[in-house]
């Protein structure tokens, strides 16, 4: 595994004090983590492997404090937040990858600021809505049958890995009040519906685009990766088997070297 | 002891296997294949009928509530049932009764309408309006009227804030809050109270609103529906963070919900009553408890402390209602059902173990044909009531959270056979 360390660093914006996980050598690249809150994973060890890895905790999860949510008003706060953590960060131009939750915020920031995004690369991400295939759920849901919505198998080791929790009774506490919390303070910037005006900005998404969509995702159909597509010219699709709506975790060994490659390209 | 007529509008005719059916009674029942439109204009006529009679039988209080896209119950608005209670208990001549609304969901709906609505009832009722004032539950403001979980709390605490300005300014004045803002504010009208109703906070054991309530100094009211047994733990711990923020164990400051069924004999009520028990608990509680609470509802420190004191045995609903019989629920005292004596005995027993002196009484239950409602209202206004009012009063203590010209306890002299 990648050595990480956690920087502290303070924005204006908000009064927030951004928390990002440092990892890797290379050039930098981006992560914006899901709804379900921060978690150094396999794939971010993958792209560590040649980049420098920079994953922001969002307002209230992992390392910032819990109660930074509540200074943080709605999604253009979180937007120009991110924003402005970049600068702090010394990155200019820099790839964004988001998965999920972490995909809108990123295709929000590459449409807000488009020169700074060169490229973006988003896994399953929400911010779009049909009427006719509405995404999961998903806030609403038993824990059991949210990773059954997550998950294409259940079985597979990975899965299995994820689902394990603490033994002792505070940290699994604790794990389970972080596990809710990374919900509701996410949730703050897409209940009850996360269509939240991303329709309108997506056109100015100016960066060379990767959507990366699991086959079997029953949080967010797959039909979205084309309309996600569709608005961002050049973009392209790839569509991954025996996953569901985090490809990166159940097929690490597809996702990343495409995701290194369009990278690297 | 104030003893409260607190009425949620069940719908009374489920069919048997709608627990089964649907994966709750709250969002997801569905009203096109289970509700009947000219049978809940009766329940709702039955319902006021069923309070009007408590008002009738002497009891202190009338309590309403909101709740939303359900079956459990939807007095939608409960100000809409309050302001008929206010003008018929004036006309009957039962104007020593409080108008206990438990009550308008604040971060559901503009606060100013609120502070408008309750100033009407307290000037309908003649100042006998209780403000109850909930942060309410998720399913009702966050899936049913869209207020995003996290924010609900602010919401709640910004709203009634503002409640309290609007009803007691003497100028015109901006207000430019985090969520709410008011160009010119000037209500019309004001309450008759001076300077406002009273208030209570109805909760489900959330250490962040008792500490709202013992910070405010505004009585709390527990809404279990797990019995006096069950929640002891919790009172016992709002009455330890009472003493910790300086407060005395005056039992006006707390109040608690109890499900009560009444007849002649135990063995009596237990029959009577277990059909309609299993009904309000299998079927009106079929609700998964993130409905209750989304994530984001509860903060983080409440979340941590539910979680890791695991003192609430059943108020998370983490313990499976469905396999337990009525005589179980009974035995494990979610509810109060037997003889006069029984009934008697077992909630002034509660209500001093819990130090309590609210009760807010819960007689209809959900599947009880109405005439059964009233005759336990009747039996328990005749027989039970008047033994649980004088529970705390040689104890002296000040009660100042209730409507001032309803100094005393209601008293009727009202003829058999109502």
């Amino acid at each position: 595994m990648a050595t990480t360390t956690v920087e502290t660093v303070p924005v204006q914006h908000c009064g927030f004090e951004g928390k990002v996980t440092v990892g890797g050598d290379g050039p930098p690249v981006v992560y914006f983590h899901t709804a379900g809150g921060p978690r150094w994973d396999g794939f971010l060890d993958g792209l560590a492997e040649g980049h420098t890895v920079y994953a922001p905790d969002h307002p209230g999860l992992g390392a910032t404090a819990r109660e930074a949510i509540y200074g943080v008003g709605d999604l253009w706060d979180l937007v120009l937040i991110y924003d402005e953590l970049l600068d702090e960060l010394g990155l200019g131009d820099v790839p964004l990858i988001g998965s999920s939750f972490g995909g809108m915020v990123a295709c929000e920031l590459a449409a807000l600021r488009r020169a700074r995004v060169p490229k973006l690369v988003l896994l399953d991400p929400i911010g779009l809505w049909r009427d006719d295939a509405p995404i999961a759920d998903y806030m609403m849901m038993s824990p059991p049958d949210l990773m059954t919505t997550l998950f294409a198998d259940m079985d597979a080791p990975q899965v299995q890995e994820f689902l394990v929790m603490p033994e002792d009774p505070d940290a699994l506490a604790t794990a389970i009040a972080d596990s809710v919390w990374a919900l509701g303070t996410t949730g703050k910037f897409v209940w009850p519906i996360p269509d939240k005006g991303l329709k309108k900005r997506i056109h100015r998404v100016a960066a060379e685009t990767l959507i990366i969509w699991g086959e079997h995702d029953r949080l967010v159909s797959p039909v979205y990766a084309e309309d996600f597509a569709s608005h961002i010219p050049g973009a392209r699709v790839e569509i991954i088997a025996g996953a569901g709506h985090v490809p990166q975790w159940e097929q690490p060994e597809v996702v990343k070297p495409l995701v290194l490659d369009f990278l690297g390209a | 002891m104030k003893v409260t007529s607190f009425h949620f509008m069940p719908y009374r005719e489920l069919p048997d296997d709608a627990d089964q059916r649907y994966p709750s009674m709250w969002v997801d029942a569905p009203w096109w294949e289970l509700g009947d439109a000219e049978k809940v204009g009766d329940f709702y006529n039955q319902s006021i009928d069923e309070l009007m009679l408590a008002a009738k039988l002497g009891f202190d209080g009338l309590g309403t509530n909101e709740h939303h896209q359900n079956a459990y119950g939807f007095m939608c608005n409960p100000n809409l049932f309050g302001a008929i209670l206010a003008r018929l208990t004036r006309d009957l001549g039962y104007d020593d009764v409080a108008i206990v609304q438990l009550g308008a969901t604040i971060a559901a709906t503009p606060p100013i309408r609120i502070a408008e609505e309750y100033a009407i009832l307290d000037c309908i009722s003649g100042g006998r309006l209780v403000a109850g004032l909930p942060l309410g539950l998720g399913s009702d403001a966050d899936v049913s009227y869209s207020v995003t979980p996290i924010e609900q709390r602010e919401r709640w605490r910004e709203g009634i804030d503002f409640l309290i300005k609007a009803w007691t300014a003497k100028e015109f004045f901006a207000w430019n809050g985090k969520h709410y803002q008011y160009r010119k504010v000037n209500l019309w009208p004001r309450p008759i109270q001076d300077p406002h109703p009273p208030l209570i906070i109805p909760g489900a054991a959330s250490s962040s609103t008792w500490d709202y309530c013992h910070a405010r100094d505004i009585p709390y009211a527990y809404l279990s529906y797990f019995g006096g047994k069950s929640s002891q733990a919790v009172m016992n711990r709002f009455w330890d963070r009472a003493e910790e923020n300086g407060h005395d164990r005056n039992p006006y400051r707390g109040a608690f919900l109890q499900l009560v069924g009444v007849a002649d004999t135990d063995e009596q009520a237990e029959e009577q009553f277990a059909e309609h028990v299993e009904y309000f608990y299998k079927k009106l509680l079929h609700c998964p408890p993130q409905y209750l609470a989304p994530p984001g509802y509860s903060d983080y420190k409440s979340l941590l402390n539910v979680l890791k004191q695991g003192f609430l045995e059943f108020a998370d609903l983490s313990v499976d209602l469905k396999p337990l019989s009525a005589k179980e629920m009974i035995e494990r005292e979610f509810v109060v059902v037997g003889s006069p004596a029984t009934v008697r005995e077992r909630l002034a027993d509660m209500a001093k173990r819990l130090n309590i002196g609210h009760l807010m009484v819960l007689l209809q239950f959900g599947s009880m044909p109405h005439e059964m409602a009233m005759e336990n209202i009747e039996l328990f206004g005749r027989e039970v009531l008047p033994h649980l009012q004088g529970v705390w009063d040689d104890e002296g203590w000040e009660h100042k959270w209730w409507p001032k010209k309803l100094g005393t306890t209601p008293v009727r002299d009202v003829p058999a056979g109502v």
